[in-house]
């Protein structure tokens, strides 16, 4: 440390340190790496998610901006004349016209929407397991709900970006995906229509849509993502990274690799390994082939007319919602003083109950466990998502709701593809996007408490070495090779909450929150697995089924 | 074989087993499925193509379609469906149909050129019909391509695809992929409209207009993708695919070996 | 604000926990696991061996970089697609081994030959319960000593301006765009307003309608209009003519067809995609977005999908010189539904 007056103490005698003493003196850099020099990240491949989402995010702002220079958002009609003959001559708004004149004239040009592109759907995917990844691992717990807040609204934020550069190409592809966004915003009661006109500057589809999405899309949606990463980041800091437990790894310590010299250079190293993986897809495999779909135009479509993966299980939705179910129509006519007016539920349902429900848990699952479980300690120790079944299996049986809607999104591709029939594809998928959460819940759930019984039957008894020794008075054993105690740690050290019963106040009452609270925590840990305590390993010699606490456990095993 | 025993434990084992699964299963399928149809046509038949194709229909036809190809309860009459109907139907193998379905599907084309043309020409001589197109309106060097994109996108990318790479319909039925059908048969598809594509008559679409629509198929096909593999031209879901198995697939791996200690 | 316990949360007010104090029964953390050291650092051999290949790495980087280069100069685009693939091709794989040479030789230069001892740093509390004793004091002492508690009339004043503040900020956008008015009840279809082919525009003789066919259909004059796009948005009509046996008219629509020659709009009645795809034998229409499917012998009522109304049917007949012509507008608003509809 220096200090700006005269008398200086400390003389740098390298030269490292003549820079910093330079640059320390003036902004107060030293702090900084002080801080962060030698701060200490733990390493597990799956902490790396959030760098690829990073990563693609800054590769995306690169590419950006070099397409923003050839692209022109206008509307206004033109004919083409550029390189691609089987459009030459055709009438087209100036902003397709840009965008083909980027993927056929200007060199290097379909390599960088190629790569944007597929970077934005790597962002979307990145973000999407990044953020499963700290779900599983029950990282959004206390002290980090925050952040997990921040990271659902980044999430939000990425299926924005990505929609609202889908649009701007204007090719027929997307111009039909505005007149969905359009009809969905007219079905909004009393403002829908209103909202659609104020958007698109008019009647469908307008001059002006492109250019604000344009607006959006290199503007105001990456500014706030960018200051959002800087929040998110800045909470990664303060809190420090958590870990998974194992030997050495306790709530109050991190262990894992330097800033400097080690983990700067892996992850200084990945972002050229992500951009290197994004620039050999966009290489070699076409993404969005504006030229085959041709300028918007109210009247033609293309068979397979899906948005990008992101925003696929929106349209998934409306696709499997029926417009009338026998005789009785998801279309009501309400008849007011002033006359009728139209509430196309057909289309409202599916458009905004999934999402809001989805992202109304998302954001606040972490107080929801937290009210289950009564936990309000610190963690810094994550769960194995084996450790957590019931967390586990709601988050299982979310992604399988994703995974629905978004085969549903694509089931014309399904039906030819495997030669069945459109609307039996359909029919099941409407069955299935209410019963597969359901199934995938109690299937996930099972398969935990089942990993689990595994790792207590290694750290009891050791691993199965296939070897079967004949003893002397006949009987055959298979020899089990015992686990190390660092192994076994990492197997014994997790919590297993157990149900809590809701107890009476002073006048011999239960209230009807904490019964509702007694059965949710019933829920959610009736049947659990409890860690092998070292009385218990001493005494593995013998008994070899009293391995499960909890009754009903027992029986559930009994029954399977 | 101690070798292998151990390797069979690997981590990556199951990748490597699954990875040899799909290339064998994609090679036997690539070889199978390269069976192509011949083309080169005569359009002039003689009396004895009609005599000959009268017999070829009593022996393979007439089952379902009725001596005299009056139609059943089963097909329906052929009375004035044009030898283009014939050459499109027998020429793709969608007739003999094979089995009752939501749809005839193209299958080994089941007949020769020559019989073929006689059953169209026996066909064509019960009543007025399209006739199988000549080559000079087949040919797509003739053709203008970006007029042939628009009237394709108009009037057919709804149902085959923007690209052509085919669509589904209502209770198993599909438009299917005209990448690999001939000239000849995209024309006499747009003008006789087999079993639920509807007809575009000269009126509708002139000849000089299928002309470009089969131009624009052909420059689409034989230019390719710019981009490189067009992973279907199946659009966003296919996309949305490649990225989170093999896009993610990859940087994953290379986590996974970025995150691992050095032996 | 660590806890050194781990008994099973904290209890509430009105909750047992069913076990607590279950530390005593807990596995002792071992601690780390010894070091291990790697090839690179036993063997010298090994260490030059690890540093060739970073090296090696970062050669193979330069390469990719000249790759790019290569196809950016020497492979000149000439409209052809072929040539389009190679450029796009080695500018692509190019700029994969020069990204991935960098990036994959610094990792492994990181696990190889830079230090792998796992290091401890404990945590530390995120803000000292002193800081928020201060900072709730602070906070306390600047509401008091503002007067906001004791002066409500100054409070709610400015509550109610700090509330109505914000709103020019939303209605300066209200010239976003026009109001809609009755736009999206009417189109441009209007009594003997000539059926014309989409999109060249040529009128439709009713004798070009053949029965299987269907033509995509725009008005007369569409192409010469100002706002082309919005009007084709609502005024796409798609045109069939079926066996007249085969379609069932209900009272007052008998005379909207000629001679088996229907006209229905292309606008999907669920969110607008263009319902274009026409089984000529089962005479369905579907639409590709959302495979809604509409039935023409009962005037297109939905049978299948997120639809709930049928498509709009445009009246339509034969003018003196044997074209089609339209009746009349549709007789109701087309496309998707919105509030004003009624």
């Amino acid at each position: 440390m220096s200090s700006s007056t005269a008398t200086q103490s400390y003389v740098p005698k390298t030269r490292v340190g003549k820079v910093t003493d330079y640059v320390d003196s003036r902004v107060g850099g030293s702090g900084i790496i002080k801080e962060f020099g030698r701060k200490i990240f733990p390493d597990h491949w799956t902490f790396m998610f959030g760098e690829v989402a990073l990563y693609t995010f800054i590769i995306l702002l690169l590419t950006g901006t070099f397409l923003t220079f050839f692209y022109d958002p206008s509307m206004a009609e033109t004919h083409y004349e550029g390189s691609y003959l089987p459009l030459r001559g055709v009438e087209m708004s100036v902003a397709y016209a840009s965008s083909l004149d980027i993927s056929f004239d200007i060199r290097g040009g379909l390599f960088m929407r190629q790569i944007h592109h597929w970077a934005a759907l790597l962002f979307a995917a990145s973000v999407a397991v990044h953020m499963l990844r700290v779900f599983f691992t029950g990282a959004f717990r206390r002290p980090r709900e925050f952040n997990w807040v921040v990271g659902c609204t980044l999430v939000i934020l990425s299926l924005a970006a990505g929609f609202t550069g889908y649009s701007l190409p204007d090719d027929l592809l997307s111009g039909n995906g505005l007149r969905i966004i359009d009809g969905v915003m007219k079905a909004l009661p009393v403002v829908g229509t209103y909202l659609s006109f104020f958007l698109f500057g008019g009647e469908f589809p307008g001059t002006m849509i492109i250019g604000r999405l344009y607006v959006l899309h290199i503007l105001l949606i990456p500014a706030v993502i960018l200051l959002m990463i800087g929040v998110h980041l800045f909470m990664v800091v303060l809190h420090k990274h958590a870990q998974f437990p194992g030997p050495g790894r306790t709530n109050t310590n991190v262990v894992g690799y330097p800033v400097g010299p080690v983990y700067a250079a892996k992850a200084g190293g990945f972002f050229f390994i992500v951009f290197g993986v994004l620039a050999a897809i966009a290489a070699a495999f076409t993404i969005n082939p504006i030229w085959n779909y041709g300028p918007y135009d109210p009247s033609p479509v293309s068979a397979g007319t899906q948005p990008d993966w992101y925003i696929g299980w929106v349209d998934g939705a409306l696709r499997l919602m029926p417009g009338t179910i026998g005789n009785f129509d998801f279309e009501f006519m309400i008849p007011f003083p002033w006359g009728v007016n139209a509430l196309s539920l057909n289309v409202l349902v599916p458009a905004l109950v999934p999402a809001t429900i989805v992202f109304a848990l998302m954001f606040t699952w972490p107080w929801i466990e937290a009210w289950v479980t009564k936990d309000k300690r610190e963690h810094h120790l994550l769960n194995r998502p084996r450790n957590a079944p019931t967390r586990t299996a709601v988050g299982v049986a979310g992604v399988v709701f994703y995974c629905v809607l978004w085969a549903a999104a694509s089931s014309d591709l399904i039906a030819t593809h495997f030669l069945v029939s459109l609307n039996d594809v359909t029919y099941w998928l409407r069955f299935l996007v209410f019963f597969g959460p359901v199934i995938a819940f109690m299937v996930t759930r099972r398969i935990a408490l089942a990993l689990q019984r595994k790792d207590r039957e290694i750290a009891l008894h050791g691993r199965e070495t296939g070897r079967i020794v004949r003893l002397p008075h006949g009987e055959f054993i298979e020899v089990h090779e015992p686990v190390d105690d660092y192994k076994r740690y990492k197997l014994v050290s997790f919590d297993s909450p157990e149900v809590m019963v809701p107890t009476a106040d002073a006048n011999g009452k239960v209230s009807l929150l904490d019964k509702v609270h007694g059965r949710a925590s019933r829920f959610f840990f009736e049947d659990r697995v409890a860690p092998v305590t070292p009385k218990e390993l001493a005494a593995s010699h013998g008994d070899h089924h009293d391995e499960i606490a909890g009754a009903k456990d027992r029986e559930s095993i009994a029954s399977h | 074989m101690k070798a292998l025993s151990q390797r069979r434990r690997h981590p990556l084992a199951a990748f490597a087993l699954l990875l040899m699964a799909l290339l064998v299963t994609g090679g036997i399928y690539a070889a199978a499925s390269t069976a192509n149809q011949a083309q080169a046509q005569t359009t002039t038949f003689t009396a004895d193509d009609v005599e000959e194709g009268s017999k070829l229909f009593s022996a393979n036809c007439a089952s379902c379609h009725g001596l005299g190809a009056t139609g059943s309860n089963a097909a329906p009459s052929l009375i004035g469906v044009g030898a283009a109907s014939v050459d499109f139907q027998v020429g793709t193998g969608r007739m003999p149909m094979q089995m009752d379905g939501p749809q005839a599907q193209a299958k080994p084309v089941q007949f020769t050129d020559e019989q073929i043309g006689q059953l169209a020409a026996y066909v064509a001589s019960l009543g007025a019909g399209p006739s199988i197109p000549s080559e000079e309106i087949l040919d797509p060097s003739e053709g203008d391509a970006s007029n042939g994109g628009e009237l394709f996108r108009v009037n057919c990318a709804m149902c085959h695809n923007a690209a052509a790479a085919g669509g589904a319909l209502t209770q198993g039925k599909f438009a299917p992929s005209i990448d690999d059908t001939s000239e000849r048969h995209i024309y006499e598809a747009m003008v006789t409209g087999p079993q639920n594509m509807p007809v575009f008559n000269d009126a509708n679409i002139s000849p000089e207009d299928k002309q470009d629509i089969i131009a624009f198929l052909d420059t689409i096909k034989e230019q390719g993708s710019p981009g490189g593999a067009d992973l279907g031209s199946l659009g966003p879901v296919s996309e949305g695919l490649f990225i989170w198995v093999a896009g993610l697939g990859v940087v994953i791996a290379f986590t996974v070996w970025l995150t691992s200690r050095s032996s | 604000m660590i806890m050194a316990d781990s008994s099973n949360g904290a209890p509430g007010t009105s909750v047992t926990v069913a076990t607590p104090g279950r530390e005593l029964d807990e596995f002792e953390n071992p601690g780390l696991p010894p070091h291990r050291p790697r090839l690179a650092d036993r063997d010298r051999r090994a260490e030059k061996r690890a540093e060739r290949q970073v090296a090696l790495l970062f050669f193979i980087s330069v390469l990719g970089t000249l790759l790019f280069f290569a196809g950016y100069f020497f492979v000149p685009l000439d409209q052809s697609v072929e040539r389009l693939r190679l450029q796009n091709l080695m500018l692509g794989l190019g700029t994969a081994f020069s990204m991935l040479g960098i990036g994959v030789g610094i990792v492994h230069w990181a696990k190889t030959l830079m230090p792998d001892h796992e290091v401890t740093e404990s945590r530390h509390e995120i803000r000292p319960e002193r800081d928020r004793q201060d900072a709730e004091k602070i906070v306390n002492d600047v509401l008091d000593e503002s007067g906001i508690k004791r002066r409500p009339l100054i409070r709610n004043t400015l509550l109610g301006a700090a509330l109505l503040a914000p709103l020019p900020a939303i209605a300066i956008f209200r010239d976003l765009g026009p109001l809609p008015g009755n736009s999206l009840k009417q189109t441009m279809w209007d009594t003997g307003v000539r059926l014309t082919r989409d999109p060249s525009g040529t009128p439709i003789r009713a004798s070009d309608v053949t029965i299987g066919s269907a033509f995509h259909v725009i008005p007369e004059g569409l192409n010469e209009i100002e706002n082309k796009l919005e009007e084709k948005a609502k005024a796409v009509v798609l045109l069939m003519r079926l066996d007249p046996e085969e379609l069932n008219p209900s009272p007052g629509r008998e005379n909207w067809g000629y001679d088996g020659i229907v006209a229905y709009s292309k606008i999907c009645t669920h969110v607008g995609c263009p319902v274009a795809l026409y089984e000529q034998q089962t005479h369905h229409l579907l639409c590709p977005c959302h495979q809604s499917t509409f039935d023409l012998e009962q005037e297109c009522k939905v049978i299948f999908g997120p639809a709930a109304r049928p498509l709009p049917q445009l009246p339509i007949e034969v003018d003196d010189e044997g074209y089609l012509v339209a009746s009349s507008d549709f007789q109701e608003p087309v496309g998707p539904s919105f509030w004003e509809r009624g």
